[in-house]
């Protein structure tokens, strides 16, 4: 079956009763099988690509087209992804496609279950990107400490071959697995033979990326979302979202929440109904959006807002990768954000002084404010520091610490002050009752 | 069109030689890494080019306050 595009058909799915801003999608057949989707059970789902009597798609219709459909990254920062194509596709030597699977985000799992359960919808994203800017390869980046899933890619790849539908090749690559290594300066620096760091920009890879060619570095849930746009069209995709939230978005939630898990929103649906389908539990206080780079919130503060950049932007807020966390109670929020703070210390490129020295000197703040052993008056150091290392780093790996950190002590305000009078919250003395917030340790290796 | 000091982050290593040349526009953090001034007036271009030079790893340089517009990341 090959729904034309633009028809409005959609994909195949025996989408059930569903919870507020629920949409399959990208999710489809996900909770039926628990195995990565065939090549068959892709086409049952998808149907075919939409191929031109040449073979391949046309160029400029396809970038066109995503861009109609209001297309933003997935991966964090929310930039237009049709205008970067026409950015790549537009300059005169020939490019190259990196799809982004690194997902360094700990709190975030949307993007491995993305490449675990429909590896085809990813593939075709990435064939029909580099088609479109005119790549005649394209790579996709994944963390070397998940050889799993590169498993699962490999076979789909291998499988594609087979049925001789392998149009341009696709590498895979394994990349240390480090915080900033997802950044796409990162990943072209590490394809050039460097290592995984962020470089300076500009330039920005879609000017020059792997080996010096214009770089399209897209997250694979968006690639995903492109393999849909080509199948049925901008009208379709916008059938689901907000104007300014087309489409759905993966998200990932987890904390104080019944079922855990990765979820596919509608664009523009509110956090209260992401919460609700989680089956959040009723007494939460607080919620961290957007991740280890994200902010805290009261949860009133947020309930009824959309989980968007547009809606969160108010309040200083971004979804980021679509990750939501709610405290659950009697956990100190303080106590989350000092080994939040720890991690992404530890997680510093160490290329940068403001970054390599100040982010420990906040993290020893932060642990000294959430252990209520203050040495001095670690807030007023922090407030302080937080305006000397923010926006002076290559990349924004400070900023995004920063903003965290400032926005524990804003929302755990009651917390700290007690914290800082030597009366910290039960759930920080003792053995702290720690939320589910994994920390990962460093891994040390860059190439 | 007036002129900024811009740093590379990644190559400075705090040498600190262009707070002691320049300590109107450039003052040192606790580390020892430099915070720069929004822009240079004119009368202190000449001492913002005598550092720059004096960088012994050539992170620092003068760029027009214009250019600044497209370093947001897009990912």
């Amino acid at each position: 079956m090959t729904a034309a595009p633009g028809s409005g058909a959609g994909p195949r799915s025996r989408d059930g009763g569903q919870a507020a801003g629920l949409v399959q999608r990208l999710t489809v057949g996900w909770h039926e099988s628990g195995h990565p989707a065939t090549l068959r059970e892709h086409a049952h789902r998808y149907g075919d690509l939409p191929r031109r009597p040449s073979g391949r798609t046309s160029v400029h219709d396809l970038i066109d087209q995503v861009t109609a459909a209001g297309l933003t990254g997935r991966g964090g920062a929310g930039f237009p992804t049709g205008v970067k194509m026409q950015a790549v596709a537009a300059r005169r030597r020939s490019a190259v496609v990196v799809a982004n699977g690194m997902e360094s985000e700990p709190a975030s799992e949307k993007d491995q279950a993305l490449l675990a359960r429909a590896p085809h919808l990813v593939l075709d994203g990435m064939v029909l990107a580099a088609e479109a800017v005119g790549a005649e390869v394209a790579s996709l980046c994944l963390p070397r400490s998940r050889n799993w899933l590169t498993s699962i890619v490999q076979l789909a790849i291998k499988e594609r071959e087979n049925a001789g539908l392998a149009s341009i090749p696709i590498e895979v690559h394994e990349l240390p697995h480090q915080y900033v290594s997802s950044e796409e300066t990162s990943l072209v620096h590490w394809l050039n033979g460097g290592e995984a760091r962020p470089t300076m920009t500009p330039p920005r890879p879609f000017e020059r990326g792997v080996r010096k060619r214009p770089t399209l570095v897209d997250n694979v849930e968006t690639l995903a979302n492109i393999a849909l746009i080509a199948r049925y069209g901008p009208d379709w995709f916008r059938q689901a979202g907000t104007p300014d939230a087309p489409g759905t978005m993966l998200t990932t939630v987890s904390g104080a929440v019944a079922e855990p898990g990765i979820y596919e929103i509608a664009g523009g649906t509110r956090i209260g109904d992401l919460l609700m389908a989680a089956r959040a539990d009723a007494d939460i206080e607080a919620v961290l959006i957007g991740g280890y780079f994200g902010t805290w919130h009261p949860i009133e503060a947020v309930a009824s807002l959309p989980f968007t950049n547009a809606g969160l932007g108010r309040v200083g807020s971004s979804p980021g990768a679509g990750v939501l966390f709610a405290l659950p109670k009697g956990s100190c929020g303080l106590v989350e954000a000092a080994s939040i703070l720890g991690f992404l210390a530890d997680e510093s490129a160490q290329q940068c002084g403001p970054c390599q020295f100040g982010l420990p000197a906040i993290a020893e703040d932060l642990s000294q404010l959430a252990t209520a052993r203050p040495d001095g008056n670690p807030l007023d150091r922090m407030q302080r520091r937080f305006g000397v290392i923010s926006g002076r780093g290559a990349c924004r790996h400070p900023d995004g610490a920063v903003r965290m950190a400032a926005s524990a002590l804003s929302t755990f305000a009651d917390d700290a002050h007690a914290h800082i009078q030597g009366r910290p919250c039960p759930g920080a003395v003792g053995h702290p009752n720690r939320a589910a917030l994994p920390v990962p340790r460093a891994e040390g290796e860059w190439r | 069109m007036s002129l900024k000091l811009e740093i590379n982050p990644i190559a400075c290593e705090a040498h600190g030689l262009c707070a002691d040349l320049l300590p109107e526009l450039i003052q040192l953090d606790e580390w020892g890494y430099p915070i720069l001034a929004d822009s240079i007036p004119i009368d202190l271009e000449a001492h913002a080019r005598r550092a720059v030079a004096a960088c012994p790893t050539l992170a620092l340089r003068i760029t027009r306050a214009k250019a600044h517009h497209e370093n947001r990341k897009a990912s």
